[in-house]
């Protein structure tokens, strides 16, 4: 297949950025979107520009690495991440527009590579149960209901990539945030700092610059791991149940 | 340049007789050990630091127990989020001796199976001590919140796994991995909010610093400025995993590297058993040139899919054309105790053998059949959608096959390695305070690791054993002198460093520091892969140096060092490799025998299994550095097995 690839480049966080044009020929079907920009980069290096930068790490669709908005998709027209995006879902002479995540609580680090460490700081903030290495009675000890610990699987499987926050029409990061207190709610294990995970998550989530939800949606059509959409108003509901509940 | 014969003139020097590890019955010596160790005073343990580098399994649950114990944590990973390190892509389980399925299951039992499946090539101590910690490792997960499968009545459920005929696995769903990685991540993110971790993603480490004989801190690069920097400490862990990309294609992470290990070996910490490489069986096939990394498909598919090639040569009919009778199951023919569930090591040769005869399928006959019509008319299509429905999508998304309907096409593929820095009973190397876990060691697995123990291994060393080892060197080490840059040890660090990035920006030639990777990969992949001979690996050993001398003349890097700059990471990587590869083939050559994942065709059953040679080689082989290209020294551990007496392997 023949391409042409209209790439985000910008050369660090301060710097303008502007999309260039590039052709790419003897692309495969069986490619992977990354490595059909390998192909690309090794033509830019021998040419002595430098290749354009992506966060890439274990293209089998589980890291969350890889974030690149294809033709305006966040992770490309299939749902799925990135990496696992392979080239026969494009067509010989197609025009293919690629660009980084946008919000503004993900700055620009290079071309295609963004700052994700808000994500980071939203665990930190509550996304975790304390559970100091040597303090865990037996695993048996606690019986979880089936329904229970899938539900918590189900929500557990977000893979942190962001493509919820950059397919939002109003960045926001309702859906990552969710998934995590989900997670950890539904767990018996998780009980004793459910609403303090909740309540410092979200006020963590609104301080780093996320926008606010409108149930749009958007979020949870891009997740690769299908997150759902009611992860947001299971969260909701977590959150006002834990402000009556704890007086600040 | 020195020729050939110098690099494979090496010399033996002193064995290595005391690994720390206590005498007395096996069952108590990790008692005793965590007794005779001096412990550090809960309210000194603030004034130490330790710099953990990597925030996989192993590096993530040991920073945050360090944290917890209330040490003074510095922390690195190149990943822009410590979520994100490779062990996140181990799919299967974890093993653990709970015997909750009441099926003869015990410490003992996993302690024998580990040694077994290395084939007696790992320290007793070390694996016992392993099998009994793997019990709290559940525990420990469990009460982090880490979503194990369940069965209706609330408890765990177990599946089993290659290499043992015990139920003892653990998983969640094909994602265990990425479970246990998140728990020790969140675990390690408390010990960030609350001060006690210092945490640099997006840096990597490129030197270790040692002074008067002690490792003392590490160089590193901030990869969004380029700023090279330099992190003191009291004590230095290496949690940066396996070193399996130096074959260019392997299910590794693309970034993973074996940098940290090798420079940390160039400062005087001693590599144990290079040649220790594990192939996993079930990979999907390459499909071109243009192949960048390979994907496992998770071992626990070969509980219920079976493993068939056409009984005919060159038989290109499509699978569900072939009729039963002219079908080969090969494993279940020759190992019917086992079948589909021999280690990995036996698999992945047998499908070689197999597609060497021709009897291959796909594309270049580099694949076999992994069925699962069997099971889908035993259980039904929705509990094996249950079972493996993630791996299932996870390979139509790849090959744009429908497994449900055809069968999957699988081919081995470099996955782990065994070998890696040589550490005692403590997990310390050859250098005082530097200490080695996970991957990056060598310890448990000798020359096979056996399914589900990878998990395993990295959170017992990071959660438990470290945490219970690293006092002791802290307690008799207090630093009373403080470093800084301005140190003659660190700055010739540092400068050698910048000497390096310097030279590769400078070189300016015309090949790509990809293009010198997939040669050193293919090389290796060639003599060093699934069945060595010392003919192939003498053909490596004169080559090697060779693509070193032309990656320095003919290397193209752009950009600059001061910026993030991709390809400047590669290629520094790629450095490493050129001459870690040497070793690998050198221990190679050296290790005339066969055993678990090192088959020398020389040395061979007469049924084509691998045949150890005990009486020559029942040791660890530690390489010390000398010179790039300049032959290393031999120690030698010998392996003394008191518990599990080594024979023969039989899976039949």
């Amino acid at each position: 297949m023949k391409l042409t690839l209209r790439v985000w480049r910008q050369q660090n966080a301060e710097a303008p950025g502007a999309m260039a044009t590039y052709e790419v020929d003897g692309i495969s079907q069986d490619m992977s979107f990354l490595e059909m920009l390998d192909t690309l980069n090794e033509e830019l290096i021998l040419g002595g520009d430098e290749p354009v930068a992506f966060d890439h790490d274990c293209r089998e669709g589980i890291c969350g690495a890889c974030s690149l908005v294809i033709n305006g998709d966040a992770h490309g027209p299939e749902r799925t991440t990135t990496c696992q995006l392979h080239m026969r879902s494009f067509d010989d002479g197609d025009t293919i527009d690629i660009e980084p995540w946008r919000a503004s609580a993900f700055p620009v680090v290079k071309d295609l590579v963004v700052d994700r460490s808000s994500f980071d700081r939203i665990i930190q903030a509550g996304g975790y149960i304390s559970a100091p290495t040597g303090t865990a009675p037996d695993a048996h000890a606690t019986p979880v209901p089936k329904p229970d610990a899938d539900s918590a699987f189900e929500h557990a499987e977000c893979i942190g990539c962001g493509a919820c926050v950059a397919a939002c029409p109003n960045g926001s990061a309702m859906l990552f945030t969710s998934a995590k207190v989900n997670h950890l709610n539904v767990l018996p294990q998780g009980a004793p700092e459910r609403e303090t995970r909740v309540l410092d998550m979200v006020a963590t989530m609104d301080d780093e610059g996320f926008g606010g939800c409108t149930l749009t949606g958007e979020c949870a059509t891009a997740c690769p791991k299908g997150i759902p959409l009611p992860s947001i108003t299971a969260m909701n509901k977590e959150w006002l149940r834990a402000t009556r509940k704890v007086r600040r | 340049m020195p020729d050939l014969s110098d690099y494979t003139n090496y010399r033996t020097g002193e064995p290595l007789v005391d690994a720390k590890a206590p005498t007395g019955p096996v069952a108590e010596r990790w008692d005793t050990r965590r007794f005779e160790a001096k412990l550090v005073n809960p309210a000194n343990r603030r004034k130490h630091t330790v710099i953990v580098v990597g925030t996989g399994l192993a590096g993530g649950s040991a920073g945050a127990t360090l944290a917890e114990q209330g040490y003074h944590v510095i922390q690195f990973c190149f990943q822009d989020s410590p979520r994100r390190a490779h062990s996140v892509a181990a799919q299967g389980g974890i093993n653990a001796a709970k015997n909750y399925r009441n099926d003869g299951d015990s410490v003992h039992r996993l302690f024998y199976d580990t040694v077994k499946g290395g084939d007696f090539r790992a320290r007793e101590s070390n694996v016992h001590r392993l099998a009994e910690i793997s019990v709290e490792i559940i525990d420990q997960c469990v009460a982090q919140g880490v979503p194990f499968a369940r069965e209706y009545g609330g408890l765990l459920d177990n599946r089993s796994f290659g290499g043992v005929q015990v139920s003892r696995t653990f998983y969640a769903r094909g994602q265990t991995g990425q479970q246990l990685l998140l728990g020790a991540y969140q675990a390690l993110s408390r010990q960030i909010a609350a001060g006690n971790v210092e945490l640099h993603s997006r840096t990597e480490m490129l030197d270790l610093v040692v002074v008067d004989g002690k490792a003392r801190g590490i160089v590193a690069r901030d990869l969004v400025t380029g700023k090279i920097d330099t992190y003191f400490a009291d004590a230095v862990v290496l949690a940066s995993g396996g070193y399996g990309n130096v074959f260019y294609l392997s299910t590794n992470a693309m970034n993973s590297n074996a940098t940290a290990i090798w420079r940390a070996h160039r400062r005087g910490a001693w590599f144990a058993n290079p040649c220790f490489t594990q192939i996993h069986p079930t990979c999907i096939p390459r499909t071109g040139d243009h192949q960048s990394k390979l994907t496992l498909m998770s071992e626990s598919l070969r509980n219920d899919g079976r493993i068939w090639v056409p009984k005919a040569k060159g038989d290109d009919r499509p699978a569900n054309r072939i009729p039963e009778d002219e079908r080969d199951y090969y494993l279940e023919r020759v190992y019917p105790a086992f079948g589909n569930l021999v280690p990995r090591d036996i698999a992945s040769r047998a499908a070689k053998n197999v597609c060497d005869e021709g009897r291959g399928v796909g594309p270049g006959g580099q694949g076999v059949y992994l069925d699962f019509a069997e099971a889908i008319e035993r259980m039904g299509r929705k509990k094996v959608e249950e079972k493996y429905g993630n791996l299932f999508d996870m390979y139509a998304r790849i090959t744009a096959e429908d497994p449900y309907e055809t069968p999957m096409r699988i081919y081995p593929a470099v996955h782990y390695t065994m070998g890696g820095l040589w550490v005692d009973y403590d997990l310390q190397t050859t250098i005082p305070g530097l200490f080695a876990i996970g991957e990056a060691n060598f310890s448990d697995h000798g020359a096979n690791r056996l399914g589900a123990s990878a998990l395993m291994q990295g959170l017992a060393d990071g959660y438990f054993v470290l945490p219970s080892t690293i006092n002791d060197y802290l307690a008799r080490n207090p630093h009373t002198e403080e470093i800084d840059a301005g140190h003659p040890a660190v700055a010739e660090a540092v400068a050698e460093t910048e000497d390096r990035l310097n030279l590769l920006l400078a070189v300016d030639g015309d090949r790509t520091p990809d293009s010198f990777h997939r040669e050193i990969g293919e090389l290796m992949w060639e003599f060093c892969g699934m069945a060595r001979t010392e003919e192939g690996l003498r053909k490596a050993l004169g080559r090697i140096p060779q693509i070193r001398e032309e990656f320095w003349r003919r290397i193209k890097v752009p950009g600059t060092g001061e910026q993030f700059n991709q390809s400047l990471e590669k290629a520094n990587r790629v450095v490493d490799y050129l001459e870690l590869a040497e070793l690998m083939c050198l221990d190679a050559l050296h290790r005339a025998e066969s055993c678990g994942g090192h088959f020398r065709e020389e040395s061979q059953t007469p049924d084509g299994e691998a045949a150890r040679r005990d009486e020559e080689f029942s040791y660890a082989a530690a390489w010390e550095f000398s010179a790039t290209g300049d032959a290393p020294v031999l120690h030698k551990e010998d392996l003394v097995f008191e518990y599990v007496h080594p024979t023969q392997r039989s899976y039949a």
